[in-house]
C-alpha cells in the first residue's frame, strides 16, 4: 500500500470517528435545503431543474469548506503530530495530497447525500439529468478549488481560527472577481480583455458555465491549475517551516 | 560493532539563538547513548536534526550510510523515533494508530499482525488497545509512542525522554526493554534521570548551551566526582562550563 493511500485512509476515517463529519453533513444538507426552497424559490419558479439548488453552492462552500480545511495542517502543528508525520518515511507531497484527497472525498460524501433533492425534482417533473450530473461534477470540482486554498492556508498557522478566517477571505476574492459589481467597475474604461481576465479568475464564471450542462475543457483546466498551484505552495510551506 | 549514526559538527541556529554549536559524535550498533543536559541545552534539537525533522544550519548527519539531507526517506525508514512529548493522533484508538504506522512502515503479510501483537504485549498496552489515545493517561500515551517507534523493528532508535511520565515500575520495564533491544541496535535516549544513564547506557554525552561537554562511559562520568556520585559529576561538568568559560559571548 502506498504511503499516500495510507495517509488518505487515516485522514478520511478520522472524520467519522469525531462528531465533525456528522455536524458538517447535517448543516450542509440543512443549508442547501433552506437556500434552494426559500432563497432559490424552487417551487415558485415552476422549473424542473436544480438550478436554484446549485446557485448557492459557491456561497455555502465559502464558509463550510474552510471549516473542513482549517484543521488539515493547523491541527498537526498544534498537537505536535507534524513531527511524527514528518519523521515517518513519507514524502511531503504524499502527505499533502493524501490529506487533501481525504478532505475532498469527504465533501463528495456530503454532496452525494443531497440526492433527495434530485429524487424530488425527478418526481415533480422531467428535468434534464445530464445537466444535473454536470452540475454535480462542477460543484465537486469547485469544492476542490476551495479546499486547495484552505489546505494551503492552514499550513501557515497552528491556529485553526486564523486558518478559517484567511481562507474565507481568499476564497471570497476568488468568487467576487466574477461578480457584476466588480466587473462593472472595470467595464466602463478597461479593455474587454482585462475584464475577461478578471472574470476568468472567478469560481463563479467557471461554475456558471458548467452549471448550464457544458463541461468545457477550459473550466476543467482552470480548476486543475488552481488546485495544483495551491497544493504546490502547500508543499513548499510545509517543507520550509515544518518545525516552526 | 558497526557505525550507525555519525554526527559531524552539527550546528543549528534559530535567528540569533545558537541552539546547537558544532556537536560531533558517533553511535555504533550495540550501543545505548544517553543524552544528558539541562533543559534547553539542545538535546531535542539535536535529535530532531538526526531524524530529519529539522534541517541543520551546518554539519552532517549520516545514518546507516545515508546522509539525512540527501536521502531523508532512507534515513527515516531505518530509524524509529519517539518525539518529545510522544505526539499521536488523539482521536484514533491505539489499534488504529498502530495499524496506520504499520501501513506507513509497509509491514505486510503475516509478519504485520504478529509484529503489532508482539509490541503490544511487550509494551503492555493490551488493556487500552481499543481506547482512543486522547483518553489515555500520560504513561500510556508515552508507551504508545514507544510502541510506534519500535513497531518496524528499526535498526536505529531515537527516544526523546522515553521514561518521562511513567511510574517507577513502568520505568523499570522500559529500561529493561531498551537493554534488551540494545544488543543489535544503535539507541539514543535523552533523559533527566541520571541513574537511568548508569542503568541502561553504555555511553553518555552531556550537552549544555548547545555544546558537547562530555563524551564517555557512565563510569568515566562518575569518576569525575570525588564522591562517586553521578549527580555531583553532572553538576561539575555543566556548571564548570559557566564558571570556567566566562567568554564575552555567553
Amino acid at each position: 500500500m502506498s504511503t499516500l493511500f495510507s495517509i488518505y485512509k487515516r485522514e478520511f476515517t478520522s472524520y467519522f470517528v469525531t462528531p465533525v463529519a456528522y455536524v458538517f453533513i447535517v448543516i450542509f444538507l440543512f443549508m442547501t435545503g433552506i437556500f434552494t426552497f426559500y432563497l432559490g424559490a424552487f417551487y415558485e419558479s415552476n422549473q424542473a431543474d436544480l438550478e436554484p439548488f446549485f446557485r448557492f453552492h459557491p456561497w455555502l462552500y465559502l464558509f463550510l469548506i474552510p471549516a473542513i480545511s482549517m484543521r488539515l495542517w493547523s491541527d498537526e502543528r498544534k498537537s505536535g503530530t507534524i513531527e511524527l508525520l514528518m519523521t515517518l518515511p513519507v514524502s511531503i507531497t504524499d502527505a499533502v495530497v493524501g490529506k487533501y484527497l481525504a478532505a475532498w472525498s469527504f465533501t463528495a460524501v456530503a454532496l452525494i447525500l443531497t440526492f433527495p433533492m434530485w429524487i424530488t425534482v425527478n418526481y415533480l417533473g422531467n428535468p434534464d439529468n445530464t445537466v444535473i450530473l454536470a452540475s454535480y461534477i462542477g460543484s465537486l470540482i469547485m469544492a476542490g478549488g476551495f479546499l486547495a486554498i484552505g489546505s494551503c492556508i492552514s499550513a501557515f498557522t497552528k491556529s485553526q481560527v486564523i486558518a478559517f478566517v484567511i481562507s474565507v477571505v481568499i476564497s471570497f476574492m476568488f468568487i467576487l472577481s466574477g461578480f457584476p459589481m466588480v466587473l462593472d467597475l472595470f467595464q466602463g474604461w478597461a479593455p474587454q480583455a482585462i475584464v475577461d481576465a478578471i472574470a476568468s479568475f472567478s469560481f463563479l464564471t467557471h461554475f456558471t458555465s458548467i452549471k448550464k450542462g457544458v463541461i468545457d475543457i477550459r473550466d476543467i483546466i482552470y480548476f486543475a491549475a488552481l488546485i495544483t498551484f495551491w497544493l504546490y505552495v502547500n508543499v513548499v510551506v510545509i517543507e520550509a517551516k515544518k518545525a516552526s | 560493532m558497526s557505525e550507525a549514526i555519525k554526527v559531524k559538527s552539527l550546528t543549528k541556529s534559530f535567528g540569533p539563538i545558537h541552539a546547537v554549536r558544532g556537536v560531533s559524535f558517533d553511535v555504533n550498533h550495540g550501543e545505548v547513548l544517553g543524552f544528558l543536559g539541562p533543559n534547553g541545552a539542545g538535546k531535542s534539537t539535536t535529535m530532531k536534526m538526526i531524524t530529519g525533522f529539522l534541517e541543520p544550519t551546518a554539519g552532517t548527519v549520516i545514518v546507516n550510510g545515508h546522509d539525512v539531507l540527501e536521502n531523508p526517506l532512507a534515513v527515516k525508514k531505518s530509524i524509529g523515533y519517539l518525539p518529545e512529548g510522544a505526539p499521536a493522533y488523539g482521536e484514533m484508538t491505539v489499534k488504529s494508530f498502530l495499524n496506520f504506522i504499520a501501513d506507513i512502515r509497509q509491514l505486510t503479510g503475516s509478519n504485520r499482525q504478529k509484529r503489532i501483537d508482539e509490541v503490544v504485549e511487550r509494551i503492555n498496552i493490551r488493556n487500552v488497545y481499543e481506547q482512543s489515545i486522547e483518553t489515555l493517561s500520560k504513561g500510556y500515551k508515552r508507551r504508545v509512542g514507544i510502541a510506534q517507534a519500535i513497531l518496524h523493528d528499526p535498526d536505529t532508535l531515537i527516544l526523546d525522554e522515553p521514561t518521562d511520565g511513567l511510574d517507577p515500575n513502568q520505568k523499570h520495564e522500559v529500561r529493561n526493554l531498551i537493554k534488551e533491544m540494545a544488543q543489535d541496535k544503535a539507541i539514543i535516549i535523552s533523559t533527566h534521570i541520571l541513574e537511568e544513564v548508569d542503568a541502561v547506557c553504555s555511553r553518555a554525552i552531556i550537552i549544555a548551551t548547545g555544546e558537547l561537554l562530555f563524551d564517555g562511559t557512565p563510569t568515566e562520568l562518575i569518576a569525575k566526582s570525588d564522591r562517586s556520585d553521578i549527580d555531583h559529576a553532572f553538576r561539575l561538568v555543566t556548571s564548570g562550563k559557566s564558571d570556567a568559560n566566562k567568554e564575552p559571548t555567553s
